[in-house]
């Protein structure tokens, strides 16, 4: 029961202090006017180029830019305890790590998927982009799960957060990295053999393709492969970043670095 | 302090650079070169751009936070003089980023540039990057009175990026955002710098569009600031406690 309470409370509390800090002030201008701005941006060169479908690239770029809230936030819930003088109150207290990251970590995920979500349908209202009634759940399933795969990532930068500084320069370069391997923008196919397979280890690469076989037409059976390489990503991102917040977290007892970094 | 700054400095450098190799990688799809050229001069003037919007919209705020506005308000120098020489040199970094997106372009994508009139292109970077600034010093006042400046001069990157021409030819919008771009120095200062490079036609023009915009820009920045100021001395509101 307390782990429960510490997952579900703790995550909860912790979420809400980080939005005391993100008003709508700047809420809106980073996590609903500028995916927005990003997704003209693509769908205008992809037009200049004359390559891919309007469509293509606002399922790309809405599902690519969630990683914003998901990597952003799920950094700043647990390094910017640092930055609030609470990280040693939080890691000297008995309670358990698990429910005590992994609750932090749920409604990050629930922004990001509504993050997604409204990019998604605000892309397609301003570009005219129809989307079949019957795609609108499964969408809605990609983007969740888009947005817990990369939320385990978030976590594997969450513990490096704990010992880098520079945590806006590092999130920034992933957010980077993820535009350009992910294949939100171009596919991955065309993407030189080294950087496809790279491609195919990172969140977001196959919910995006499932993302575009659903809108166009396909039922969730037919990309429930795509669906589960996605979730066993973020399973597997999530596993490795729980284990290296403990080690850094050792480390960070060891080296008296906590509150430092 | 910016300048050791990795935010300010080796991001504002990377950034453009994810960018541009997104647009290289999708012009490279399309199969023609010529646009593959326009999009390597695009996406390195995308990073002056870059340099300045999210630089200038937190100037003030970041003097706020270091609590040496009211210091830097109280000094006989005009307050405008002080802002502008934030704004225009944290343009210049811009000149890091040109360099770093067309070595990039050449290297990793093979992108050879031309080079048909030095002189104008001489002439047209540093007009480019002095304009940019002048328009980040424009909003920097302008954002004087929102205690989260930075996320408006973010939010303003892709826009500018968009209907500024860096990427986009501006004949794909529709008719009623190319007054807009007009507006915006940018969008002359990368004809301008096309121009230069490319032989397409005079550069003269646009850089001469750029100066007229730039000194339109301060104009209106020292009125700003000379009201801005004085509304906030009158309610004491400056420091926004």
């Amino acid at each position: 029961m307390t782990s429960l309470r510490i997952f579900a409370i703790g995550g909860l509390m912790s979420f809400r202090a980080l939005f005391g800090f993100m008003s709508p002030w700047i809420y809106i201008p980073t996590l609903v006017v500028t995916p927005l701005f990003q997704i003209l941006l693509f769908v205008f060169i992809g037009r200049s180029a004359g390559v891919e479908s309007d469509t293509f690239y606002v399922v790309g770029n809405a599902i690519q830019y969630s990683s914003v809230p998901c990597l952003f936030a799920m950094t700043f819930t647990i390094a910017g305890e640092r930055f609030n003088q609470t990280l040693g109150p939080v890691l000297v207290s008995p309670a358990g790590r698990l429910p005590l990251f992994l609750g932090r970590s749920l409604p990050v995920i629930v922004n990001g998927a509504f993050v997604g979500a409204l990019s998604f349908t605000l892309g397609s209202l301003v570009l005219g982009v129809t989307v079949p009634a019957s795609a609108v759940a499964p969408l809605a399933l990609v983007i969740v799960l888009a947005s817990a795969s990369c939320t385990g990532l978030g976590l594997v930068l969450a513990g490096i957060g704990l010992r880098v500084r520079e945590q806006a320069v590092m999130l920034n370069i992933v957010f980077g990295l993820l535009l350009i391997f992910t294949g939100a923008n171009v596919p991955i196919e065309q993407l030189p053999e080294w950087m496809e397979a790279i491609s195919r280890l990172l969140p977001f690469t196959h919910a995006i393709e499932a993302g575009r076989e659903v809108v166009a037409g396909s039922g969730l059976g037919d990309v429930s492969g795509l669906l589960l390489r996605e979730l066993a990503i973020g399973v597997v991102y999530a596993v490795l970043g729980y284990r290296f917040l403990r080690f850094m977290e050792r480390q960070g007892r060891i080296h008296a670095t906590l509150e430092r970094a | 302090m910016l300048s050791q700054s990795a935010f300010d400095g080796l991001l504002a450098i990377l950034w453009p650079l994810f960018f541009g190799t997104v647009a290289f990688f999708m012009f490279r799809a399309g199969g023609d070169p010529d646009t593959l050229v326009y999009a390597s001069l695009g996406a390195a003037v995308m990073g002056v751009w870059t340099a300045t919007s999210v630089s200038a919209g937190s100037a003030l705020q970041r003097q706020r936070w270091h609590g040496t506005l009211e210091l830097l308000v109280a000094a006989p120098t005009h307050f405008s003089l002080t802002l502008l020489s934030m704004t225009v040199a944290t343009s210049t970094i811009g000149v890091y980023c040109m360099a770093g997106t067309l070595f990039w372009g050449r290297v990793v994508f093979g992108i050879e540039l031309p080079l048909e009139e030095p002189l104008a292109l001489a002439v047209a970077i540093p007009a480019t990057i002095v304009s940019i600034g002048l328009l980040g010093f424009l909003l920097s006042v302008t954002f004087a009175r929102y205690r989260t400046a930075w996320t408006l001069g973010a939010m303003l990157e892709y826009p500018v990026w968009l209907i500024g021409g860096f990427l986009v030819p501006l004949t794909l919008f529709p008719g009623w955002v190319r007054p807009i771009s007009w507006a915006l120095a940018p969008t002359w200062g990368m004809n301008a710098i096309r121009d230069a490079a490319t032989g397409s036609g005079s550069a003269w023009p646009d850089v001469a569009m750029c100066v007229v915009l730039g000194a339109a820009y301060t104009a209106t920045g020292v009125l700003l600031t000379n009201r801005i100021l004085f509304a906030a001395r009158q309610r004491a509101t400056l420091s926004l406690t």
